[in-house]
Order: structure tokens, then C-alpha cells, then sequence
């Protein structure tokens, strides 16, 4: 991972970051879509080194966060069914649904099992052929082609136990419904991992309609401390235009492999995110020809009424309209170790990250 | 909802803490198990004892580097190391799943006892349960351990004041454990040939005190990793603590593991490393004697106290971007986005 280092060279973020500080006029507040961006930015502290005029807002990037609730009502439905596993990324074990939660129902037996990826699930599938797995297929159009070459291979291999049920959610149209909300920010950290599949274009509307910078970043700080310095930029010049920072790994016309497997495999459907609503063409469902493997139409279940969140204000907080601290449960009821919502649970959360950031403004 | 175990109550992070606080210390209450160290420090007729107990329940039984009858002993033995301890006698506890393979019985105690043979220690005591299938995953253990504390090491166990301006040094690499469970229990999209750092420290430990270098304070590290330890040290110590993450030492390849998956190397589990603090002037000297010991090759100063009242850990990134280091909350899960 030698590489990695060039990438978190002091001297050359300091000239960086002086540039930063240079050419920073008015206020700023930037978007980062993707959790993995909300990572990296919390990780190596760059909040502590940008001028207090650029304010870093997480959006909607963690698929988690944005998984509706009775989605997770309608896994645990599946796991209380006998001869059933449930295989899941580690993620959405602690989500609260409406009742309970996939960590509650593995407590008291359900069969819930751990993987990293879908085709680790249909290995599962193979091995042991007397029962159901069902796969969360959860994630942005990063994960996406991974559960479209495990239901490839499934078919291919004639396994008849495996079903996905999808979350799959696409990023343009939730950074679209963010601006159509009236969310004021002044350009977009665009997602690194989801550009190399999809490549720049699915921005370009974005750039174009909504006048809004768009630069896709790469994780290392080098990236984005570059990629906030070009948003600075184009805010300052007025310019609207989608660039690629990560070029080292983006193609303006991404991964068509990956393009075409999702292709085959899914199709668009609209579809609720937590606290943001229903969005048009948001989600991916497995097309027609694949349905045998869509958990939902193959396997009936009774899902429990889902109760909405109360109190939790995640979507408003996605949205960037309302912060962490306009939420009653912040920091009392709701905690990384017992979260009420989904925002709260994992490191790159929007609440959890602020709960960090907060402590962070600690630091003299 | 929130009233049952979870995983991340046994994963050495703050829940864990909050259920020994609430539960264990609340109704055991003795002093001695209050302060919380790896192994409680007794009176016996003038003989200074420490003693301390470990259960080990690892999955896969096997790994690179190790096995769960090494992780055992050497558990034991460093956390008797660590309060300046000589380990002498261990327990062995095992509850066996019936179906278990005694071949594999045989192995890992084969692999205790040699371990605890280099060591210098001896099982002198044990016990055997088997519970029906399912009951357990196939071998659990529990290991209990008495050492004495040697004169020269009395004022080391007496606590000395840690002060501002004191470093922290750590004997080696971060993370081998946690990766070599790890890419041998999961189906990981990459070969890996990390070997867990799985050691018995307690002659490492021994030659610093044998020296009477001036050592302030030393901890294992264990589930919970760097970070975890370093604020259950800002915590007991009421000290503020600043690292510096460009000084810690990663193998590159647990790097790229941990970049691969959304790891963060300060979270990882370890089962050889040691965090001593020691005075600035001291440094260099329990290096010294640190890396004459092929378990501390690596030794280097990853930190220094900052403060002598608080309890924050802060962490410098490699551009110099700081952030608060906190209590691991769960188990750290790769990331998929
Ligand atoms: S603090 Fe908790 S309850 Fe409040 S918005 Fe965030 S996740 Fe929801
Ligand atoms: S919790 Fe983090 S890793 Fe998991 S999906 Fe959300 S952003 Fe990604």
C-alpha cells in the first residue's frame, strides 16, 4: 500500500491547505454524499484544519442510514421464519426497526449470519441447499454489481436457495431531491467508489440544472483537501462543472462492465429513503426474468406495521436542513451505544459523526 | 430493547466497560477488583501476589501464529506481566462441546504447554466440563494465574505518578492479531500472510524491571486495541494523551487490509503489544532494552502525556490533522459503501 502514502504527505497538504485558507473568501458549505468520505475527513482531522468559513456537511452516503425502517421490519420478518438465514453486512445488525432489530432476533435464535459480500452469501446458499438464505442486498451502485454477479452465478448454477431481498439505492437522484428540498450548499464532495462505476456523467444534470460544483474525490486527504480546494474555486469563479480529483481511479464513462450486469439484472423503481421520503427511480429491484431469486415475490411473509420513527429527525439531518443537536435524543437517548436511529449507529453516520465532531471542537 | 448482551458488550469497548461497571463492580464491590487492573495485587504473610483470571473463546481454534491454547496461556501470563508480576502457576478450565475432536483436543494443549513452558510457567490446576451440542462452539477456555512480585519491581507496582511530558511507547506493530483471525475466518477477497503477534511478554517485561528503569505504567493490549486502552488509561489516570499516528507502527499489509475494508488499525485487536509509559529521560534506555528482545524489535515512542489532569486521547493524523480518539463502541465491521 505504498501508494497510500503519497497521498498523506504533510508538507505538500499544508501548501494545500494554506491555499485553502487563501483563497477561502465568503462562507462555504460543501456536501460529502459518501460515508467513506465522512470517514476519511473525520479520521485524519481535516475539519481542524480548514478555516471555520468552510463548513463539511455529511449527506446521504451511508446506505445504511438511508435503508428504510420497514425494510429492516420486513428482514426480521424473514429471520423469524424457521429453515431461514439471513445473511447480512455487518452494518445492519444494530439498525433499530420497528419493534426490534436483527441483533435482538440472532439473540433469540434467529439464524443471522455476517457476510462480506453476496457472493459469500450464495457460497452459504450452496453449502447448505435445505434452507433459505435471503441476502440484505443493501448499498449505492458500489455494491450493486457485486449482488448482480452473485444472481448471475446463482442462475448459472441453478441454486434455488439463494434470493436477494434489495435496498439498492442510486446516489444521483438523492443528491437531486437534496437540493429540490431547498438544502443550501454550494457544491458537492461527489462519491469516489459509486464514479467508478458509474463514471462522471450521472452528475453532470446536477452540475448543469442545479448550478452546483461537483468534484469526485478520492479517500486519502491529499484528495480531498484538492477537491475542496476546487470547489473553493469554482464557488469562487461561479463555475458549475463536474471534475473528476480521482482520476486514478474514475473514468468519465466509469466501469461498463459494471454498468452492463446491472443492466441485465435490475431495474428502477421509486422508492422511500429513511427520513428523506419517497424518491423517484431511486431503488433497484431484480427485473422480470430474475425474479426467482427476489425474496419478495418468491417467499411470503408477514411483516409487522411499521411504526415510524419517534422523535429520531435523521431525515431532516440527511438533508442537511437540521443538525444532530436540533434532535431531542442527541447525546441522551440516543447514543452510539444504544442508537434510536439509523444515523447513529456506525461511525460515518451522520449523527455518530457529529457526536465525534462535537467532542472534536474539544481539541485546543 | 437495549436489555440483553450484545456482541459489542464482550468486544472490550465502552459497553463492556459500562456492564463491568454497572454489574460486576456493583455487586462484587471489593477495592482490589475496583481499580480495574489486569491482575489484582494481594497481601499473603508479607508476599506481594498478583492474580488474575481470562476466558478464551476465539473462532476459527486455529490461526496463523497461533492457536486458542497459546492465546491462553500468554493472556494470563501478560496480564500478571503487566502489574510487574512474575507469573508461576496457571489454571486451566475447559468446556468441551461434545462432538469435538480429541485430536484437536491434543494440539492446542500440546501448544499450552509448550507455551507455557518458555514462559517459565507451570498448570498446576484444572477442570473439564462437556455440555451437550450447540451449547458451545466446539472449545472454550479459562485460565487463572498467580505470580509474585519481585523486590525490584515493588515501586514499579506501587504506581508511580505519571507526569506531563512522559512518553508512550509501544514493542511492535499493530492490528497482526485482529487480520490473521480475520483472513482466516472470513472469506476476505485477498490472500493474507499476517501471523498473529500472539506472545508471552512477561521476559520482555521483566527485562526493563530487572534493570529498574523507572517505568510508570504498563498495559496489554488486547480487544479493544491502541485506542481503547489508551482512554482506559486517560481514564484511570485522570492524564491527557496525545499520539501521533505517522509513529505507530503498521505491517503494510494490515495497512492495505485495513484501507481494503474500512478498518481502522487502532481498533485492532493484539495479543503480544504492551503500552509502557516511562519518563522522557528514561526513553531511549527501555527502548534500548526493549529491542535487545526479538518481542520488541520494533519498540518506538508513539506518544507522550499531555496533560496530568483529563482524560481525552487525541490523535495526530499524518497531515496534522488532529481528532479525539474514543472508546471502541462495538465491533468494527467493514465497510460496504
Ligand atoms: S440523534 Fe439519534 S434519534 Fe436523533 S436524529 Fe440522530 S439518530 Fe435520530
Ligand atoms: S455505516 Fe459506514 S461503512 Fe457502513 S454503509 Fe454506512 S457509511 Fe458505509
Amino acid at each position: 500500500m505504498k501508494y497510500v502514502h503519497e497521498y498523506r504527505n504533510k508538507e505538500l497538504s499544508q501548501k494545500l491547505i494554506n491555499k485553502i485558507h487563501h483563497s477561502a473568501k465568503g462562507k462555504y458549505t460543501f456536501m460529502e454524499v459518501c460515508g467513506g468520505h465522512t470517514m476519511a475527513i473525520q479520521k485524519f482531522g481535516i475539519p481542524s484544519l480548514l478555516p471555520p468559513k468552510i463548513k463539511l456537511l455529511s449527506g446521504p452516503g451511508c446506505p445504511v442510514c438511508v435503508t428504510e425502517k420497514s425494510y429492516i421490519d420486513t428482514a426480521i420478518a424473514y429471520a423469524r421464519l424457521s429453515n431461514t438465514i439471513i445473511a447480512t453486512f455487518g452494518d445492519l445488525m444494530r439498525i433499530p426497526g420497528s419493534t426490534s432489530s436483527l441483533e435482538l432476533e440472532k439473540a433469540r435464535g434467529s439464524d443471522v449470519t455476517i457476510v462480506l459480500s453476496a457472493l459469500e452469501a450464495l457460497k452459504i446458499a450452496q453449502n447448505k441447499p435445505d434452507k433459505k438464505i435471503i441476502f440484505l442486498a443493501i448499498g449505492f451502485e458500489t455494491t450493486a454489481p457485486g449482488s448482480a454477479v452473485a444472481v448471475v452465478q446463482a442462475s448459472k448454477a441453478r441454486v434455488k436457495n439463494f434470493f436477494i431481498l434489495s435496498a439498492h439505492k442510486l446516489m444521483p437522484p438523492a443528491m437531486k431531491a437534496i437540493v429540490d428540498e431547498g438544502v443550501k450548499i454550494d457544491g458537492y464532495i461527489c462519491p469516489g467508489h459509486v464514479s467508478t462505476i458509474t463514471g462522471s456523467a450521472i452528475y453532470d444534470d446536477i452540475a448543469r440544472k442545479y448550478s452546483l460544483p461537483c468534484v469526485i474525490s478520492g479517500f486519502e486527504p491529499l484528495d480531498l483537501l484538492q477537491t475542496i480546494l476546487a470547489l473553493v474555486h469554482q464557488v469562487n469563479e461561479k463555475h458549475s462543472t463536474v471534475e473528476i480529483q480521482y482520476a486514478r481511479a474514475v473514468q468519465p464513462n466509469g466501469n461498463p462492465k459494471a454498468k452492463a450486469i446491472m443492466k441485465q439484472i435490475f431495474c428502477e423503481t421509486d422508492s422511500e429513503w429513511r427520513g428523506m421520503g419517497n424518491i423517484p427511480k431511486s431503488k433497484l429491484v431484480l427485473s422480470e426474468k430474475y425474479q426467482q431469486y427476489d425474496a419478495e415475490k418468491m417467499i411470503p411473509v408477514d411483516v409487522e406495521p411499521t411504526i415510524s420513527d419517534k422523535g429520531c429527525i435523521c431525515g431532516e439531518i440527511l438533508k442537511g436542513l437540521k443538525t444532530p443537536l436540533d434532535c431531542k435524543l442527541f447525546g441522551s437517548g440516543c447514543t452510539p451505544e444504544n442508537p434510536e436511529g439509523a444515523c447513529m449507529v456506525s461511525g460515518e453516520g451522520a449523527c455518530q459523526a457529529y457526536y465525534r465532531y462535537q467532542s472534536q471542537t474539544e481539541i485546543t | 430493547m437495549n436489555d440483553y448482551i450484545r456482541p459489542g458488550h464482550g468486544s472490550g469497548g465502552k459497553l463492556m466497560h459500562e456492564l463491568i461497571h454497572d454489574i460486576f463492580f456493583r455487586h462484587f464491590g471489593h477495592h482490589e477488583l475496583k481499580k480495574g487492573s489486569d491482575s489484582a495485587l494481594l497481601q499473603s504473610n508479607g508476599h506481594r501476589l498478583a492474580f488474575t483470571t481470562d476466558s478464551f473463546v476465539v473462532n476459527p481454534l486455529f490461526f496463523p501464529g497461533g492457536d486458542i491454547g497459546k492465546l491462553a496461556v500468554c493472556g494470563t501470563v501478560n496480564d500478571l506481566a503487566v502489574c510487574g508480576a512474575i507469573p508461576q502457576y496457571l489454571s486451566a478450565g475447559f468446556i468441551l462441546e461434545e462432538g469435538f475432536s480429541i485430536a484437536e483436543l491434543e494440539k492446542i494443549v500440546i501448544s499450552m504447554a509448550r507455551e507455557a513452558k518458555n514462559s517459565g510457567v507451570n498448570i498446576v490446576t484444572g477442570d473439564t466440563k462437556v455440555v451437550h451440542k450447540g451449547m458451545a462452539d466446539k472449545l472454550f477456555i479459562n485460565t487463572s494465574g498467580i505470580g509474585y512480585i519481585p523486590e525490584y519491581a515493588g515501586s514499579f507496582a506501587n504506581n508511580r505518578k505519571i507526569k506531563k511530558g512522559d512518553v508512550l511507547i509501544i514493542n511492535g506493530t499493530l492490528g497482526d492479531h485482529a487480520i490473521a483471525v480475520l483472513s482466516e475466518r472470513e472469506d476476505l477477497p485477498f490472500q493474507s500472510t499476517i501471523k498473529s503477534d500472539c506472545a508471552c511478554l512477561n521476559h520482555l517485561i521483566h527485562s526493563l524491571l530487572e534493570k529498574k528503569l523507572h517505568i510508570k505504567f504498563m498495559r496489554d493490549l488486547t480487544r479493544g486495541g491502541l485506542a481503547t486502552c489508551l482512554n482506559e488509561i486517560a481514564q484511570a489516570q485522570a492524564i491527557d494523551i496525545e499520539i501521533n499516528e505517522t509513529r505507530i507502527p503498521v505491517k503494510a499489509s494490515v495497512e492495505g487490509i485495513c484501507e481494503t475494508l474500512g478498518f481502522d488499525p487502532l481498533y485492532l485487536a493484539n495479543e503480544g503489544k504492551v503500552v509502557i509509559i516511562v519518563s522522557a529521560e528514561d526513553a531511549s534506555e527501555v527502548i534500548e532494552t526493549l529491542k535487545a528482545d526479538d518481542l520488541g524489535k520494533e519498540s518506538t515512542i508513539i506518544g507522550k502525556v499531555t496533560s496530568e489532569n483529563g482524560k481525552k486521547v487525541i490523535a495526530e493524523s499524518a497531515i496534522g490533522g488532529k481528532r479525539l480518539l474514543q472508546m471502541r463502541t462495538g465491533e468494527q465491521l467493514p465497510r460496504i459503501c
